[in-house]
């Protein structure tokens, strides 16, 4: 008779999710499975509503990455309006983005995966948490503090508010940046750079000392996909898409949105409410791939700022190929948190960025757009139909935790297997496989929502009904 | 004096309240010196405790797993607070409602599907017919309006909370703030 362990809610993760994992008889993992719970129906319910409004509207789709919403939406709009947005909006933007990785990074790292980085797997599940990391380790607690309130000031300096901000519309962006919030941006950048150094710094100690967690954490060859420049340079706001093999050798280059959903579809499996994306020419599930920052790192050749490059040359040598294990999204997440603080330097050295042209104004001149950003977690597409009114008649979003999918579930399979043998496992073995997930940082009220979250406990129950194992967690 | 008990709960929302919540920055570690964060997205614990003495709820109540949770949070929160528009009206998860979850759904999984088309049925909670505000589930305390409350409307309201001082909210904040 086979048993099945259930983690309810998996903790310290942007949403609710369980994870079920299914053992024969004789103990060993059959199957595991990540399973999203919640389900919203935006694709639906902005029909009918008028295209303007779909930025601030799908930006509820998720409070954590707002900006990648309100970005990939605004320019779906434009491709409705067929404009082309003024260079200095397209830079403040840009910023914007910027802005929220590196604040979103550092809620992925600090708040959620350092407790089990810097505390330990097996830490007390009372601590294990990020007021644990500032009693035990204050410098790095106020760090991530700091970082992430870096980004969330930025965007509240350009937006006026630091969840759902009101100022990007289709079109541009509804106000210019003054001097005055150009030079508190530039104040906060060298405490910024001191925090991430330190984390760096702290991250690279420790890392050696997760072998077994890097050999079996989804560390399995993949197809990538990702945002890049013409210079090959890494990119998250503008660019074109590319999709490489587990080799590195690309498959599809120059994906613009209009062509994404050619490229790209989308699959279902019964057993979670976030769906399953795939590369169409390739099928499901072969044509599955990661994104977000290990994907990200895995094809660009440069990032296109000194110490950021720096980092990337480093980051390149974890692996002979490409770097395959998802424990290196967390070290990935530090040479990008890197990479925004020096672009938003860069981008504000440019006088222009004070320019007053933000914002082109159209009507509807085709009926149908789409946009895509990448998302800190990875890349994000809305694609958008209109009525000559310009009211929406039909939507659809892939989200970067859906293209993710595949591999969590690989992942947390490939985890379980590890771990758990002859039906045993303790609280430190299932927050290990817990962790697989927190390492794609998935942002679940994106990719859909909503469990009751049960006690966890855990009965082990042999063929003849007897309990043979149990964990209670509370 | 042991530390008073607060949980943070999150149910058919954007996570934007608790991002707002986090927006405290160094206001939160200073918090946790007076308050223990005993139950939370943000913390390891599986199982909602017996007695806390502040929740705040994020998010409307659409799926039966939510509903039988609020009521669970209720009887074990001396205060309760509806945190955020979703939570006091069913704000954006509530534009659902005419629509109804069969047509929610056949539009995501069947016809925006390339592959597999199929509603998904296991382990996964079923959706409310309609989505509703907390406080139509059970009694709510306190009603702390905004998409999101803002940051400074969090620490004022949770020290006004912790202290048993006055709390005047529509001076703190409103809705689609
Ligand atoms: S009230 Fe606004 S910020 Fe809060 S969960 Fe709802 S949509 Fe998100």
């Amino acid at each position: 008779m086979s048993q099945t362990i259930t983690i309810d809610p998996v903790t310290r993760l942007e949403g609710h999710g369980k994870i079920t994992i299914q053992l024969s008889a004789q103990g060993e993992v059959e199957a595991a499975h990540f399973h999203v719970t919640q389900v919203r129906g935006f694709e639906r319910f902005s029909e009918g509503r008028p295209f303007y409004e779909m930025p601030s509207l799908m930006a509820r789709i998720c409070g954590i990455c707002p900006v990648s919403h309100l970005i990939a939406s605004a320019k779906a709009c434009e491709a409705i309006m067929s404009v082309r947005i003024p260079h200095t909006a397209a830079q403040l933007r840009r910023m914007l983005n910027l802005a929220q990785m590196v604040q979103s990074h550092a809620l992925s790292f600090f708040y959620l995966a350092s407790p089990d980085l810097l505390l330990g797997m097996e830490a007390d599940p009372n601590v294990r948490n990020i007021l644990g990391v500032a009693a035990a380790k204050p410098e790095l607690g106020r760090a991530g503090v700091g970082l992430r309130r870096f980004g969330q000031t930025i965007i509240e300096l350009l937006g006026d508010k630091r969840v759902h901000p009101g100022w990007v519309v289709p079109g541009g962006v509804t106000e210019p940046l003054s001097p005055a919030k150009r030079d508190k941006i530039l104040a906060m950048i060298p405490e910024a750079y001191a925090n991430v150094a330190l984390a760096l710094g702290a991250y690279k100690q420790i890392a050696g000392a997760f072998k077994e967690e890097i050999e079996v954490f989804a560390s399995f060859p993949t197809n990538y996909l990702s945002l890049i420049n013409e210079d090959e340079s890494i990119e998250f706001t503008d660019g074109t898409l590319r999709l490489v093999d587990s080799t590195g050798s690309i498959i599809e280059d120059g994906i613009t949105a209009a062509r994404f959903s050619e490229a790209m579809g989308e699959a279902v499996e019964p057993y979670s409410y976030t769906k399953f994306a795939y590369y169409k020419p390739l099928g499901y599930p072969a044509g599955s791939y990661r994104v977000g920052p290990l994907a990200r790192l895995n094809i660009v050749k440069a990032m296109g700022t000194p110490r950021a490059e720096a980092e990337l040359a480093e980051f390149k040598q974890l692996a002979p190929g490409l770097v395959e294990s998802s424990f290196h999204y967390h070290h990935a997440r530090l040479v990008e948190m890197l990479y925004g603080i020096e672009k938003i330097e860069e981008i504000l050295a440019d006088p222009r960025i004070l320019g007053k042209h933000v914002r082109a104004t159209a009507g509807v001149n085709r009926l149908e757009g789409a946009g895509q950003a990448e998302a800190p977690r990875g890349t994000l597409h809305h694609h958008y139909k209109v009525d000559d009114n310009g009211k929406i008649t039909w939507a659809n979003l892939v989200i970067a935790t859906g293209q993710n999918n595949n591999a969590m579930n690989l992942g947390v399979l490939q985890a379980a297997r590890h771990y758990v043998k002859n039906g045993k496992f303790t609280e430190g073995i299932l927050n290990r496989v817990e962790a697989v997930v927190r390492t794609f940082d998935p942002c679940l009220s994106c990719s859909s929502h909503a469990a009751g979250q049960m006690p966890l406990e855990i009965s082990l129950v042999s063929a003849d009904g007897e309990v043979v194992d149990r964990v209670v967690r509370d | 004096m042991s530390k008073l008990k607060l949980a943070t709960v999150w149910l058919d929302g954007c996570s934007g309240c608790h991002m707002s919540f986090l927006d405290m920055d160094e206001r939160l570690l200073e918090l946790a010196e007076i308050v223990d964060v005993v139950y939370s997205p943000l913390v390891d614990t599986k199982k909602f405790p017996d007695e806390v003495d502040i929740t705040l709820v994020e998010g409307a109540v659409a799926s039966v797993d939510d509903e039988k949770k609020i009521r669970k949070i209720r009887d074990h929160s001396k205060t309760l607070v509806a945190m955020g528009d979703c939570a006091i009206t069913g704000n954006v998860p509530s534009m659902r409602n005419p629509i109804g979850p069969e047509a929610i759904l056949d539009r995501a999984y069947i016809q925006n599907a390339s592959a597999q088309a199929q509603i998904p049925c296991v382990v996964v909670p079923k959706l409310l017919r309609v989505v509703r505000p907390i406080h139509e589930f059970v009694k709510v305390d306190v009603f702390l309006p905004g998409c999101p409350p803002s940051a400074d409307t969090f620490h004022t309201a949770l020290t006004a909370l912790i202290n048993g001082g006055p709390l005047d909210i529509p001076a703190l904040t409103r809705f689609g703030a």
